[in-house]
Order: structure tokens, then C-alpha cells, then sequence
């Protein structure tokens, strides 16, 4: 199973998360969880979220940069969701062992991302806040897939991140199943 | 003239009450001594405008009567259990701290053991009347010296009974005329006990019901009252003080939804008749005899006082009541009461008090009754100068207090009960169709029969102290009523208030009200919503629609509420309506055209067409 957790206020204005979501979201046993459309609200159920998560091997946060982190819903599935006695603390150790793949497009393109650019700091510097959430609930981290410059590339150079984006979660899952046949 | 003799008495009552309790109270002096003064001076010592002091005061125990039943109301039979130790423990010190020291002195001034007996053990009862009054007046009951002295009162009413038994029994002549052996009379109080707790167990809550469907509230009082007056009667005429039966029947109702009904329907005879009684003891003292003995008298008095109240004192630890509280609480339950008047009367039948002792210390009983207020002022004035310096005892709060009062618990209040159920809360629930408290009940919910527009309701209801008041009446001008009376008489309880209506939403904000829901607003909007996404629209593009649509709602409500006070422009907005309509329309249209968050295109000049895919 993977549990793809997708996080865009407005997914049918959506042009770069939508090319990318489309081209994995067939995949067999993947479970896509929108959170702005199911909780609109912001009243995450917490219960089916875990579940969801529980029942995968492989987890997958897709979402569009903004203020160089997750949109508000996302983080407040982080705060909710990962919570303490479950994903971390004393017996939190309901993720521990699964893989979490970050999909992430950004505004601004790899020059903006430097040390002279218009965000100060290269993008790997805006990394480590996902990437030891996913690391202190004991979730292994595999290199992110992030689309810069998402206002301004091309459908078509989007569709070929889309193909290895879903060549990826289609060996990472076999690997997976592979794993808890032989394991 | 004699046919109105009646009025001319009742007219004369009523004008002493409204001339010196009002000054009583001014002074400060609690409404006691104010009935007191009033009996005093228009009895036969005073201005001599009633005669009949006796039969009055027979009448006027009844207002003793409607209050125990009233204090049952208040108690069901849980907390009733819990106090069981107070009373017997408590009340049974109390008697035996009182009379044995009073035994003494009447030993002394040579009076026969066995009159020595009857008259201490019945100087130590106190007068729950003159007691509860005043606690209610300081608002008192609830905090621990109240409970104390409460249950201390209630085992002397249960006291009593044995009392007066025992009275006749003492007397050599053994006059047994009052009905034979002991046994049957035994035997005649355990049946009438029994009678009434499965009266008011089994039959009283369906009758309740099925008056109160009537729906007319003279019937239901009068049944109320019918049903006090029956049980005191059967009471007295086994032997039982008809103001324990009448507790008794209260506690058996305590846990009804009428309880509040019935408490407000009784409050009124009770306070006028509470007064008459004052009144009537304020008229019996006797101040022909006063002046004939005046050092007997008032050496009695200072002895019952002063034991009653040191041994109180000396021993409050022992009751649970702290030393501070020591001398209010000997204080309260300083003075004899009114049993002593019956068992005096008793006595003097079965010839156990001789000469004019029974008259002596009837005179006793009703002096002492009037030292409590005095000695309360007292009180007052020295815990004042002590606490200038030290610091308050925290205010102790009745636990059982619900913070929320819910009036009108029909499908729309139900679902605010349940919420605060769920959330710990407890809440009183006011409603007036017993059909639908019927229906709740099995579910667990504490329901009140009552009509929310009256003040008296709602203060039995709590209104006073509770926090806030959720108003979810069905009628409009009921619910306008119930918030005029809030906002005139609890001006710190926050109103909670449902529309039915825009119309009624503008008459509840020009009432200051601010926490309103318009009862259909909500629902159509997330029907709204479900109906937009079902279109294909994103849920949240949708939740931010008609949020702003909601805002944009109110923001013009609030803008037509300063021309509502003018009644041509009402008019000419009423005119407006429609056009007022059309250009809500195109203003909400415009409104929700953009999402809320355009984007973040810092690095982009131009928008970009193909980014706007919506689909
Ligand atoms: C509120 C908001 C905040 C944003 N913050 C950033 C940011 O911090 N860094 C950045 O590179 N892009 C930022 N962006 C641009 C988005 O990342 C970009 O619009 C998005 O990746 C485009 O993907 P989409 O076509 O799926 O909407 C922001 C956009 C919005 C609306």
C-alpha cells in the first residue's frame, strides 16, 4: 500500500501538482488522501489518517511550496496526526520502518534558491524541517522530487517528472512487497 | 362590619409587613426582626388592632410547612443519604450540648424532673423558620456552616415527634385520652410515612403531568398546594410535625422536572405566611408578664442564649465548623423554636409545667427568637473589624450548580444540551411542553417543567449564578421576554440566543444580544456548500465561498441595524427590499469570483493564462 498525503487548497487550479498527481494516481494500491478536500474544515480525522498510514509501507507527501514549508492544512495534519504515544514517544512506533518520499514544486527556479538569489538560501537549506519530521518517527527518508520554477515550466517537461515520479513509487512499492515476502 | 374581618386582618398584616420590614432591612437588621417588630406593636401589647394571636399563629405555621417542602425540593434522596451522618451525629450532639446544661438551670429554680425534662429538651430545638430565613437572606446554605446547621434543623424536626410523644407519658396522671397505646400510635405514623412516599413516588409525577398539560397555571398551583395542605394534614393527624411530612413529600419530588415548578408556585404563600408567622410570634410576647418578672424572664432568656450559643461555640470543631465560623454558627441556632410552643401547649394539658411556667417560657422562646437577628448583627459587626485585617475565607460555591441554562429544549436546544453533556457540562433545562420532557428523560437529560419568561423561574433555575443562558425558545416574543428579563435582572449572565428569523435577529441585536445563530443560516449554507461540490468545485474553494458569503452576511445586517430604531426608514427599507436584494446579489457575485489566494508569483511579471485551468 501507499499512502500519497496531498495537500493543495485548490487542486482543480492546481497546473504543476495536478500534471504530477494525474500521473501516479492509477497506480494499484495507492491511496491518495487530498486533505483540502476531504477536511475543509480542518477537522482532520485523526483515526482514518492513521489507519491510512498504518496500512502502508510507503508514504508520500506531495504538495506545493508555501513560505517554504507545507500549506496550513498539511502541517496541521503533522501536528495532529503524528502524535505523541503514536508516531513518536513512549510506544510511537507506528511508522517506524516505512519510507517517506517528499514531492514538492516550488515558485522559484534553482537560481532564486542561492545564496544571492531572491531566497537567500539554496533549497537543500529548506529541507530538514520535512525531512526530520519524517526521520523522528523513525520513517527512512528517500531523496525528494521537486519541480522548481512550477509557474514556468512546461506541461510537458512536467509530464516527464510525472513518469519517473510514478516509475519510483512503482519500484519503491515492489521493493516493498519484495521486503515483507522474503523478510 | 364583621364580614370583613378577614380583609381588615389581612389588611393589617400586609401593611405592618410593608412598613417594618422594608426598615429592617435598611438597618440591616434581616427580615425577621422586622415581622417581629410588626407583630409586637399591632398585638394585644401594642396598638391592640388583632386579637386572636392564636389562632393566627395555627394558621401561620403552615408558611413553616410550604418552607420544609420547599427545602425537600432541594434535596433528593442521594444528597438526603449523604447527610445522614450530619443529621444523627450533628443534631444528636446538638440536643444533648443544649439540654443538659438547660436541665440544670431548671433543676435549679426547683422545677420537677420531669418538667425540668419537657422544658429543656424542648428549649434546645431551635426555630428552623427563624434559621433557614436567614441563611437564605445572608445566602448562606450552601457553604459548610450552612449544611451543618441545616441538617442539625432536620434532626430536630424528626426530634420533635418522639418529643411531644413522650410529653404525655411523663405526667402522673397518665392521661391517655390522646388516643391509645403506643404501639398503634407507632404503628399510625410508620402507615401515613409509607402512604406518602408512595404517593409521591408513584402517583404524584403522572397527576403533575397530566395538570400541568392542562396548562393552566392557576391549576397547577392550586394543585400544588393541595397536595402540601394533604400531606400536613394527614401528618398532624398521626402525631407527625406536619412540616416534616411536608419535607418529606419534597424530597420524594426533588428529582422531578417539576421541581422547579412547584417551587415556584409555593414561593409566594410561603414567604407571605412565613411573614405572618413572624408576625404572630411577635405578637405573643408577652409584655405583662415581662414586666411582672422581669429578672426571671430575662435571666431564662440570656441562659437558653447564652448555652445554646457557647456550647455551639466550645464545640463547633466537633460539628466540622471552624472556629471562625464557631460563633455565627451558635449564633444561627441560638434560640428555641416553634415545637417549644407545641410542646409547651402539650405540657400544660398533661399538667407537667405548673403554675404560669408555660407562659413564662413561652415568653422565653419568642424573645429568644428575636435575639438571633440581633445577635447576627452582632456577629457582623465583630467578623467585620477582624477581617479589615486578615483576609476573606474563600467563597465556598454550591458544586451542583450547573454554569448554562437552557430555555426551550425543543430539537434546536437539544442539540446544545448534548454538546455540553458530552463535554462534562452540566446544564439546566427549562421547558414548558411535558410531552417533551417525557420524551428526554429516558435519555438521561434533567429537564425542567417551566415557563422561562417568568423571574421567579429562573431564579430557582439559577439564573443567578450560573454563566450563561442559552435561549431556544420555539416563540419569538417569548424569547424577546426571556432576554428583557435577563438583561433587566442578571445583567452578568451571558445570553445565548437562537433567531427564528432576520427580523428577529435585528430585534435581539437591538437588545444588545451578540451571540445569535438565525437558525436556518447555518444549515443552508452547508447545504450550500454540498450542493457547489457536488458541481465539482474544491471544498475548501467552497468552505472559503461561503465563509466570505457569511461575512459579507452579517457585515450587512450590522449595517441596517442603525436604521432600524427609525421607523421611516424602516419603511423605506422595507421598499428597498427587493432592489436591497438584487444588488446583494450582483455584490456576492463579484464576491466570490476570485479564490481567496492568488497566488505567490513574486517572480512572475505577467500571469500566466494557463494557470487559470480551472475545470
Ligand atoms: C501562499 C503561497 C505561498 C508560496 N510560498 C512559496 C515559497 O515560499 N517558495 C516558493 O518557491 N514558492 C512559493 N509559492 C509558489 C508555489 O510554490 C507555487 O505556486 C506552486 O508550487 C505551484 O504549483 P501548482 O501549480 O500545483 O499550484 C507560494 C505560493 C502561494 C500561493
Amino acid at each position: 500500500m501507499i499512502d500519497l498525503v496531498f495537500a493543495h487548497p485548490y487542486p482543480k487550479r492546481s497546473r504543476a501538482n495536478r500534471i504530477l498527481l494525474n500521473a501516479v494516481r492509477d497506480i494499484s494500491n495507492l491511496d491518495v488522501r487530498s486533505l483540502y478536500d476531504i477536511y475543509p474544515d480542518f477537522g482532520i480525522d485523526v483515526e482514518s489518517e492513521q489507519a491510512a498510514l498504518l496500512s502502508a509501507k510507503l508514504v508520500v507527501w506531495q504538495h506545493p511550496l508555501y513560505w517554504y514549508t507545507a500549506p496550513g492544512l498539511m502541517k496541521h495534519w503533522f501536528d495532529k496526526v503524528l502524535a505523541r504515544g503514536w508516531a513518536y514517544g513512549e510506544g510511537g512506533s507506528a511508522l517506524h520502518g516505512k519510507l517517506c518520499q517528499w514531492v514538492v514544486t516550488t515558485g522559484g527556479d534553482q537560481e532564486a534558491y542561492s545564496a544571492t538569489g531572491m531566497h537567500a538560501f539554496n533549497f537543500e537549506s529548506f529541507v530538514p524541517v520535512m525531512r526530520q519530521t519524517a526521520e523522528f518517527c523513525g520513517m527512512k527518508w528517500l531523496e525528494p522530487i521537486v519541480v522548481h520554477n512550477a509557474h514556468r515550466v512546461s506541461d510537458k517537461e512536467l509530464h516527464a517528472v510525472g513518469r519517473d515520479y510514478r516509475k519510483k513509487l512503482i519500484s519503491l512499492a515492489t521493493e516493498a512487497q519484495e521486503l515483507v515476502v522474503h523478510g | 362590619m364583621a364580614e370583613h374581618g378577614l380583609l381588615v386582618d389581612a389588611f393589617v398584616y400586609l401593611a405592618a409587613t410593608v412598613i417594618f420590614v422594608p426598615i429592617a432591612s435598611r438597618l440591616k437588621l434581616g427580615s425577621v426582626l422586622g415581622y417581629l417588630v410588626a407583630g409586637c406593636i399591632i398585638g394585644p401589647w401594642g396598638i391592640k388592632l388583632v386579637e386572636n394571636v392564636e389562632s393566627i399563629m395555627h394558621f401561620a405555621e403552615f408558611g413553616v410547612v410550604l418552607m420544609l417542602f420547599v427545602i425537600g425540593l432541594e434535596l433528593d434522596p442521594r444528597r438526603l443519604w449523604a447527610m445522614r451522618r450530619a443529621v444523627f451525629g450533628g443534631g444528636g450532639l446538638q440536643l444533648l450540648l443544649s439540654s443538659v446544661p438547660l436541665f440544670g438551670v431548671a433543676m435549679l429554680l426547683g422545677l420537677h424532673w420531669q418538667a425540668a425534662l419537657v422544658a429543656s429538651l424542648s428549649l434546645a430545638l431551635s426555630s428552623t423558620a427563624i434559621v433557614v430565613q436567614t441563611m437564605n437572606e445572608r445566602n448562606i446554605q450552601a457553604t459548610p456552616v450552612g449544611r451543618t446547621t441545616f441538617s442539625i434543623l432536620l434532626f430536630q424536626d424528626i426530634a420533635a415527634i418522639p418529643l411531644i410523644g413522650l410529653v404525655p407519658l411523663l405526667s402522673d396522671q397518665a392521661s391517655s385520652e390522646s388516643g391509645g397505646p403506643v404501639w398503634l400510635s407507632a404503628l399510625k405514623i410508620i402507615a401515613a410515612i409509607a402512604a406518602v412516599v408512595v404517593v409521591g413516588l408513584y402517583a404524584t409525577r403522572p397527576t403533575l403531568r397530566f395538570v400541568a398539560k392542562i396548562d393552566s397555571r392557576e391549576l397547577f398551583t392550586a394543585f400544588t398546594l393541595m397536595l402540601v395542605v394533604g400531606i400536613a394534614l394527614l401528618m398532624s393527624f398521626v402525631g407527625v410535625s406536619m412540616a416534616l411530612g411536608a419535607f418529606l413529600a419534597g424530597v420524594l419530588l426533588a428529582s422531578s422536572e417539576y421541581k422547579h415548578a412547584l417551587e415556584t408556585d409555593i414561593e409566594p404563600f410561603k414567604g407571605l405566611l412565613m411573614g405572618l408567622f413572624f408576625i404572630a410570634v411577635g405578637m405573643s410576647i408577652n409584655f405583662g408578664l415581662l414586666s411582672t418578672a422581669p429578672l426571671l424572664v430575662l435571666g431564662l432568656l440570656a441562659a437558653v442564649v447564652g448555652f445554646k450559643l457557647v456550647m455551639l461555640r466550645l464545640f463547633a470543631p466537633l460539628f466540622g465548623v471552624s472556629k471562625v465560623q464557631g460563633i455565627l454558627f451558635g449564633s444561627l441556632l441560638s434560640q428555641a423554636g416553634e415545637f417549644a410552643f407545641v410542646v409547651f401547649g402539650v405540657a400544660r394539658e398533661a399538667r407537667i409545667l405548673p403554675g404560669n411556667w408555660d407562659a413564662i417560657l413561652t415568653l422565653v422562646v419568642a424573645l429568644s427568637m428575636a435575639t438571633t437577628p440581633l445577635l447576627l448583627v452582632l456577629h457582623d459587626f465583630l467578623a467585620a473589624r477582624k477581617t479589615t485585617a486578615s483576609k476573606r475565607e474563600a467563597d465556598v460555591i454550591d458544586s451542583e450548580l450547573a454554569p448554562v441554562i437552557i430555555a426551550g429544549f425543543g430539537r434546536f436546544g437539544q442539540i446544545i444540551g448534548r454538546l455540553l453533556f458530552a463535554s462534562g457540562l452540566t446544564a439546566t433545562v427549562l421547558d414548558h411542553d411535558p410531552d417533551q420532557i417525557e420524551l428526554l428523560k429516558p435519555f438521561g437529560f434533567r429537564v425542567f417543567y417551566g415557563d422561562a419568561t417568568r423571574l421567579d423561574l429562573l431564579h430557582s433555575a439559577g439564573a443567578g449564578r450560573a454563566r450563561a443562558i442559552v435561549v431556544a425558545v420555539d416563540g419569538v416574543d417569548e424569547c424577546l421576554e426571556i432576554v428583557d428579563i435577563v438583561r433587566a435582572n442578571f445583567p452578568a449572565l451571558t445570553i445565548v440566543a437562537r433567531a427564528r428569523n432576520v427580523t428577529h435577529y435585528i430585534e435581539l441585536r437591538k437588545r444588545g444580544v451578540t451571540i445569535i445563530e438565525r437558525e436556518t443560516f447555518e444549515a443552508a449554507l452547508a447545504l450550500g456548500r454540498k450542493t457547489l461540490e457536488s458541481l465539482g468545485v474544491s471544498p475548501y474553494e467552497v468552505k472559503e465561498r461561503s465563509d466570505r458569503f457569511r461575512r459579507h452576511n452579517i457585515a450587512m445586517l450590522e449595517a441596517i441595524l442603525p436604521h432600524m430604531a427609525d421607523a421611516s426608514k424602516r419603511v423605506s427599507l422595507a421598499r428597498q427590499a427587493r432592489e436591497e436584494l438584487e444588488e446583494q446579489f450582483r455584490r456576492e457575485q463579484q464576491l466570490l469570483a476570485r479564490p481567496e489566494s492568488a497566488g505567490w508569483r513574486l517572480d512572475l511579471d505577467d500571469a500566466d493564462d494557463s494557470e487559470e485551468a480551472a475545470e
